[in-house]
C-alpha cells in the first residue's frame, strides 16, 4: 500500500514562484500522468518527490509518514536519458541495484546470492526484452534498448513508487508504443504507484489512471513570475489495471474519446 | 580536385609520412656533422655515428673504471625509480581527494581553494626548500615531482568526477546507493580512465621536475649524468641521453594508452 498526499506545497526560487497551492492525493497502485506547459514546474514537481528539491512550504506525505529529504529505494526514477552506468554492462546494470541493497560495504554479492540475483536479473531481461544484448555496453544498445534497460533497473528492488520524468520524449514513435506495453506490464507486475511527466497528451491519456495538468490559474503580465503553476484538472481515467483481460480494448477507446474532448475543451478556453 | 580537408593518405602514405620527419632530421644531422668533422676532426659539438656508437658502448655495457658499475643502467633506474614512485603517489592522491571534493560538497569546499592555490605554487621555486628540509637525499626528489604534478592531477580528477551526469548519481541513490558504495562502485570504476588520461598528460612536466632536481642535486640518474658530462661537451653522451629519456617517456605513455583501450573498453569513443 502507497499513498502518496500533497498538502498546500508551495516551491520559490528567489522572486519567481513555480508551483502555488498544490493538493492532491494518489491512491495505491495509481498511475498518475502529469502534462503542462514546459517551465510550468511539473518537472519540478517530480523532483520534490524523488527527494532532490525541496518544497518551499508544504508537504508530501507517503502513507501519512514525510518525505525523506534525498532520493532513497523506495522512489525509483527513470530519466529521459544519462541514468545508466557507462562502466556496467546490461546485466551488470541490473545487478547493481540488487548489489547494492544487499552488501553494504563491499557493493558485490558472490557465490549463491549472486546466482540468485543473477537468476533474478534474468528474468526481468527476458520480460524487456534484453537478453541477447546482456554483455554489452550501454553505449553499445540503441535509444529504445537504453530506456528499457534504464526502465528494468529501477524496478528491479521493486519500488513503492516509480517516478518517470519524460523517459520517452527522446524516442522514435514505433519504439515509443512498445515502451507503452512495457510499463503498463510492469505496473501491474509490481502494483507500484507511478507518477510520470509527460509532454505528449495522447500518451497521458492511453497510460494513466489519473491525468494532471499543472497551469497557471492568474497571470500577471507585468510580472510573469508573480504566480505560479498549481493543478487545474484532476482527471480521472479507467487505464489498464487488467490490461490482460479483454475489457483492455474498449477502455483504450474510451480514453481516446475522452482525450479528443479534452483537447477541444482546451483549444476552446 | 577534391578539398584539401577531404583527402586522407592510405595506410602506406601516412607510414611514410609520418616517417619524413624523422629521417629529416637524421639526414640534417649527417650532413651537419661530416661537414663540421671535415673541417676540425676535434669538433664535439655533432659527434659522429661512429663516437655515438662507440660512447653508448662504453656506457651501457662497460663497467666505470671508478665505480665498477655500468652507468646507464644505473642511471635509468635510479631515474625510473623516483618517476615511478612519484607518479605512483600522486595518481593516489588524485584519486584520494579528486574523488572525495567532486563527491562530498563539504570536502569540496574546504580543500578546492586550497589545492587550487596550491597548483599555483611553481614547483621550482620550493626546490630549495625541499632540500633544506628534506635533504639531498631521494625524498626531496620524488617531492619535488609529486608537488608539480599531484595538485593537478587532484583538480583533474575533481573536474572529471563533478562531470558525471548528476542523473547517475541520483538514479544510484535510489538503487539504495549509500555515499561509500556510490563511490566505490558508480564514481571510482569510472574514474580509472580518466586517471589514466591524466597521468599520461603528467608524464611530460613530471620528466621536467625530475631531471631539473637531478641537476642540482644527486649522484646518480639521466638527469644527473647530462648535466655532469655537459662541462665536457659530451655531446657524444648528452644527446644518446636524451633520446633514452624520450624512449622511456613514450614507452610509458603507450603503455598506458594501451592499458586504457584493453582495461576499459566501454570508455573508448565510438563504441
Amino acid at each position: 500500500m502507497t499513498q502518496i498526499t500533497v498538502k498546500r506545497l508551495w516551491k520559490e526560487y528567489d522572486d519567481q514562484v513555480v508551483l502555488e497551492n498544490v493538493n492532491l492525493h494518489i491512491g495505491d497502485h495509481e498511475f498518475v500522468t502529469i502534462v503542462g506547459a514546459s517551465g510550468c514546474g511539473k518537472t519540478t514537481f517530480l523532483r520534490m518527490l524523488l527527494g532532490v528539491e525541496t518544497p518551499s512550504r508544504g508537504e508530501f506525505l507517503i502513507d501519512g509518514q514525510p518525505l525523506p529529504r534525498e532520493p532513497g529505494p523506495d522512489r525509483g526514477i527513470v530519466f529521459q536519458r544519462y541514468s545508466l552506468f557507462p562502466h556496467l554492462t546490461v546485466l551488470d546494470n541490473l545487478l547493481l541495484g540488487l548489489e547494492l541493497r544487499g552488501s553494504r560495504v563491499l557493493g558485490r554479492l558472490l557465490g549463491a546470492r549472486r546466482r540468485e540475483a543473477i537468476a533474478k536479473a534474468d528474468r526481468l531481461l527476458d520480460a524487456v526484452g534484453l537478453n541477447a544484448a546482456r554483455n554489452k555496453y550501454p553505449a553499445q544498445l540503441s535509444g529504445g534498448m537504453q530506456q528499457r534497460l534504464s526502465i528494468a533497473q529501477s524496478v528491479i528492488g521493486e519500488p513503492n513508487i516509480l517516478l518517470l520524468d519524460e523517459p520517452f520524449g527522446a524516442l522514435d514513435p514505433g519504439v515509443t508504443a512498445d515502451m507503452h506495453e512495457l510499463i503498463l506490464k510492469l505496473w501491474n507486475m509490481n502494483k507500484m504507484t507511478i507518477v510520470m511527466v509527460t509532454h505528449d497528451l495522447k500518451e497521458s491519456f492511453y497510460l494513466g489512471t489519473r491525468l494532471l495538468v499543472f497551469d497557471k490559474v492568474r497571470i500577471d503580465s507585468q510580472s510573469p513570475d508573480r504566480f505560479g503553476a498549481t493543478i487545474t484538472y484532476n482527471i480521472p481515467l479507467r487505464g489498464h489495471k487488467s490490461i490482460e483481460t479483454s475489457e483492455a480494448a474498449p477502455a483504450l477507446n474510451a480514453t481516446k474519446d475522452e482525450g479528443q474532448n479534452f483537447a477541444n475543451e482546451t483549444a476552446s478556453s | 580536385m577534391r578539398r584539401l580537408v577531404n583527402q586522407r593518405p592510405g595506410r602506406v602514405g601516412l607510414l611514410i609520412l609520418g616517417m619524413m620527419p624523422f629521417v629529416l632530421l637524421m639526414t640534417a644531422y649527417l650532413v651537419y656533422s661530416n661537414a663540421r668533422l671535415a673541417a676540425n676532426p676535434g669538433d664535439k659539438l655533432l659527434p659522429s655515428p661512429a663516437t655515438l656508437a662507440a660512447t653508448i658502448h662504453h656506457y651501457a655495457f662497460e663497467e666505470d673504471e671508478r665505480s665498477g658499475n655500468v652507468l646507464f643502467w644505473v642511471d635509468t633506474s635510479a631515474s625510473l625509480k623516483r618517476i615511478l614512485i612519484a607518479l605512483g603517489v600522486s595518481a593516489l592522491l588524485g584519486v584520494a581527494f579528486g574523488l572525495a571534493i567532486g563527491v562530498i560538497p563539504y570536502v569540496k569546499g574546504t580543500l578546492a581553494p586550497f589545492i587550487a592555490a596550491v597548483s599555483l605554487i611553481p614547483p621550482l621555486a620550493v626546490l630549495p626548500i625541499l632540500f633544506i628540509v628534506a635533504g639531498l637525499g631521494e625524498l626531496a626528489k620524488v617531492l619535488l615531482i609529486i608537488i608539480g604534478v599531484a595538485p593537478i592531477m587532484v583538480r583533474d580528477l575533481a573536474l572529471r568526477t563533478e562531470e558525471l551526469p548528476t542523473e547517475q548519481m541520483i538514479k544510484a541513490q535510489t538503487l539504495g546507493a549509500s555515499t561509500w558504495l556510490l563511490v566505490i562502485r558508480v564514481v571510482l570504476p569510472q574514474m580509472w580512465p580518466r586517471l589514466i588520461d591524466a597521468l599520461r598528460l603528467s608524464l611530460g612536466s613530471a620528466w621536467l621536475f625530475l631531471i631539473a632536481s637531478e641537476a642540482i642535486a644527486s649522484t646518480e640518474g639521466l638527469g644527473y649524468r647530462i648535466f655532469l658530462v655537459r662541462r665536457y661537451l659530451a655531446m657524444d653522451v648528452i644527446l644518446p641521453y636524451v633520446a633514452w629519456i624520450t624512449v622511456l617517456a613514450f614507452a610509458m605513455d603507450a603503455s598506458l594508452r594501451v592499458v586504457r583501450i584493453k582495461g576499459f573498453p566501454w570508455a573508448e569513443p565510438g563504441r
